[in-house]
């Protein structure tokens, strides 16, 4: 995968739990541009240890001098918020991948209506950027718990004055996602990123609204969670690879020295999909990508996010 | 390096030719003695200097003679340019991509100077000097991808990814061997591909498809494929069929030499940084078997590649009206010899 090497060039802490990240590259040039709703993925060594998070691009796609990721501080941090929370300051060095889109703006649409949700609402500050400029029409429903996260919120309201609609929950305001869904033009395109409430529920509204599906567009990456450990054998490498608790199988192949294709890193995109040879347990299939006929065959795994209950698992790589 | 343009046609009297230089650079495709259809996807990264895969963009000795008679082609049918709304943002992209590569790797050729959003545009070769806005359509009085579809060898397709697939949603298309709608690149663009003999039951649709849906911003890739033409003409659409379909049945073994043409196609995709689309381009080389068969190695291979070709792509490739007698011809330079891996002349 290609990737930049970068520098950390500012960081503003956003609001109590979100930090901002702003990074130029280390030989100077200026970055590409890149399309709205694009993430890139971070490498951080922790303590000889490689992490890679994806985080959304945000800021302006077209004259990108520095990329700006925002990071919320995540409770149940693996390590990698913790660690850019923490110990990345001012000057430090990381390298990143090109921008990847997974969430890209359907250019057909008519009406683009955006609904984030907490943290959720990054790569929408992207695609922001590209709706303005190509004069679309759009309109961002953005919903978070206090005004303690309000991340963003006066920035949005300069750049998109009424076109950007507020819930603060603890102000015991919600978006009415059926009244929403229900009161727009035919030819709107729906894109929800946000917890995975919010966006099961968008779903299911749309659906039984009668939504097109390929006007239903979401994105929700999972934190790859732990679990037993448990050994993988790679066929084509001939090697055994030990998936420790609080690793994921990619992580632990990637630490073994093996290459494997990946890019979300969050069950979402169906880059790291791998061939399973054979298995003496049961699968734990935890991706979004898979279909439920595939999960139930159990030839195919998404090792980013899932695992196996198993003594030793086979796979083609 | 400095290029001595030709004055050649690739149509009508056909004075079109390749130089010495320019045979030993021709792309041959094949490694072995017999040809398999395969996907065969490298990285587009610089080749070796002089080689067609040295610069993102290859620009040879044919260049304003092939541009001149893209210009033809269009002015005959304007239909060959075509774009849907949605693909402005893609045409800039290819634009910026064109210009970028174009005057990087060919200075001497080519300049771009950016005033923020204030851009100058020179084309020597084809004597095109012009400052525009960057991303503003009332700046030309053509579309960008247009534009530049004239200034740079080969066609091309942008390929808007949505739904799970990707759509031909624009294309610059002057040069193709025998489509118009239908691609027969063997990837997995599944509505338009017909059924490609040896292709579907190989199964490799939808892995080309899932493999290009996740192709990365600055990492092209690129693939050789190749056909048959007789003459050296670039347009050889189904729309134009009564021009030059009728030339197959010309071939005699005395003119093999000069009417049979070996026709590869270099074809590059990339992924555009603005509109996440993807640019396919296909850049075509034509070789004489007179020209070929200056390279011993060549002829010999050829002619074992041809002789061995399934017959379903030889009917695939329209090639059944001529190719007995092209192996014919190419049988008696090859002394049946062991021939190294290889594709170099
Ligand atoms: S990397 Fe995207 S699903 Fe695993």
């Amino acid at each position: 995968m290609s990737t930049f090497k970068v520098v950390v060039s500012n960081i503003q802490q956003i609001t109590p739990l979100i930090k901002q990240f702003s990074f130029i590259r280390e030989d100077g040039a200026s970055f590409p541009p890149f399309s709205g709703g694009s993430h890139v993925v971070v490498a951080m060594n922790i303590n000889g240890r490689l992490h890679r998070n994806p985080y959304s691009l945000m800021g302006s796609p077209q004259a990108p001098d520095a990329y700006h990721i925002a990071v919320r501080l995540q409770e149940h941090s693996r390590g990698g918020s913790a660690y850019l929370h923490h110990e990345v300051k001012v000057g430090s060095q990381l390298e990143i991948t090109y921008p990847n889109n997974l969430f890209a703006l359907d250019k057909r649409a008519r009406k683009h209506l955006l609904v984030a949700g907490g943290i959720g609402i990054t790569p929408f500050m992207s695609q922001i950027d590209d709706l303005i400029r190509t004069k679309a029409n759009y309109e961002l429903h953005y919903a978070y718990r206090s005004q303690d996260h309000a991340a963003f919120t006066s920035a949005l309201k300069e750049k998109c004055a009424e076109r950007v609609h507020v819930y603060v929950e603890s102000e015991g305001l919600s978006i009415d996602l059926k009244a929403l869904l229900s009161k727009q033009p035919l030819g709107t395109h729906v894109y929800v990123c946000g917890p995975n409430a919010m966006v099961v529920a968008l779903i299911e509204t749309a659906r039984s609204l009668g939504w097109p599906e390929n006007h239903i567009h979401s994105e929700q990456f999972l934190a790859p969670p732990s679990g037993e450990p448990f050994k993988v054998k790679l066929a084509k490498s001939n090697i055994e690879v030990h998936v420790p608790a609080e690793m994921s199988m990619l992580e632990a192949i990637e630490a073994a020295g093996v290459d494997a294709p990946y890019s979300c890193r969050g069950g979402a995109c169906g880059r790291c999909e791998l061939e399973v040879i054979r298995t003496d347990g049961v699968l734990v299939h935890q991706d979004h990508y898979l279909s439920e006929a595939d999960k139930a065959a159990g030839k195919k795994i998404m090792p980013c996010v899932s695992r196996a209950k198993c003594q030793s698992l086979e796979i083609n790589l | 390096m400095s290029l001595a343009f030709k004055k050649e046609t690739f149509r009508d009297d056909y004075t079109y030719q390749n130089s010495a230089e320019a045979i030993r650079r021709f792309p041959f495709p094949f490694a072995e003695d017999s040809y398999m259809y395969s996907v065969n996807i490298e990285p587009h990264t610089k080749g070796p200097v002089g080689a067609v895969t040295e610069f993102a963009f290859d620009i040879d000795e044919h260049y304003v003679a092939e541009c001149e008679d893209k210009a033809k082609t269009l002015a005959l049918d304007a239909g060959r340019y075509q774009a849907l709304p949605h693909m402005a943002e893609a045409q800039w992209d290819f634009l910026e991509l064109t210009m970028e590569s174009l005057s990087n790797d060919y200075p001497e050729l080519f300049s771009l100077k950016k005033d923020g959003l204030l851009w100058t545009w020179e084309n020597k070769p084809l004597g095109i000097k012009n400052t525009f806005t960057f991303g503003d359509s009332a700046s030309f009085d053509m579309d960008p991808m247009e534009y530049m579809g004239r200034q740079v060898q080969g066609d091309f397709v942008l390929l808007d990814q949505r739904n799970g697939t990707l759509y031909a949603d624009a294309g610059f298309i002057t040069s193709q061997a025998d489509w118009s709608l239908a691609f027969d690149v063997g990837m997995a663009w599944h509505e338009w591909h017909g059924p490609v003999p040896q292709v579907t039951k190989l199964g490799v649709m939808d892995r080309a498809l899932k493999f290009l849906m996740a192709l990365q911003l600055g990492a092209p890739v690129r693939r050789l494929n190749w056909t048959m033409t007789i003459n050296p003409r670039l347009d050889t659409s189904p729309e134009n069929y009564p021009l030059w379909g009728g030339d197959r049945n010309k071939v005699t073994i005395d003119n093999v030499g000069e009417l049979v043409h070996l026709r590869v196609e270099l074809q590059s995709l990339f992924r555009l940084p603005r509109s996440n689309a993807i640019l396919f381009s296909i850049r075509c080389y034509l070789i004489s078997m007179n020209e070929l068969t200056t390279s011993a190695r060549w002829a010999k291979r050829f002619h074992r590649v041809l002789k061995s070709l399934h017959p379903d792509l030889v009917e695939y490739k329209g090639l059944t009206k001529f190719k007995d007698l092209t192996v014919q011809w190419l049988s008696k330079k090859d002394d049946g010899a062991e021939v190294a891996l290889g594709t170099h002349p």
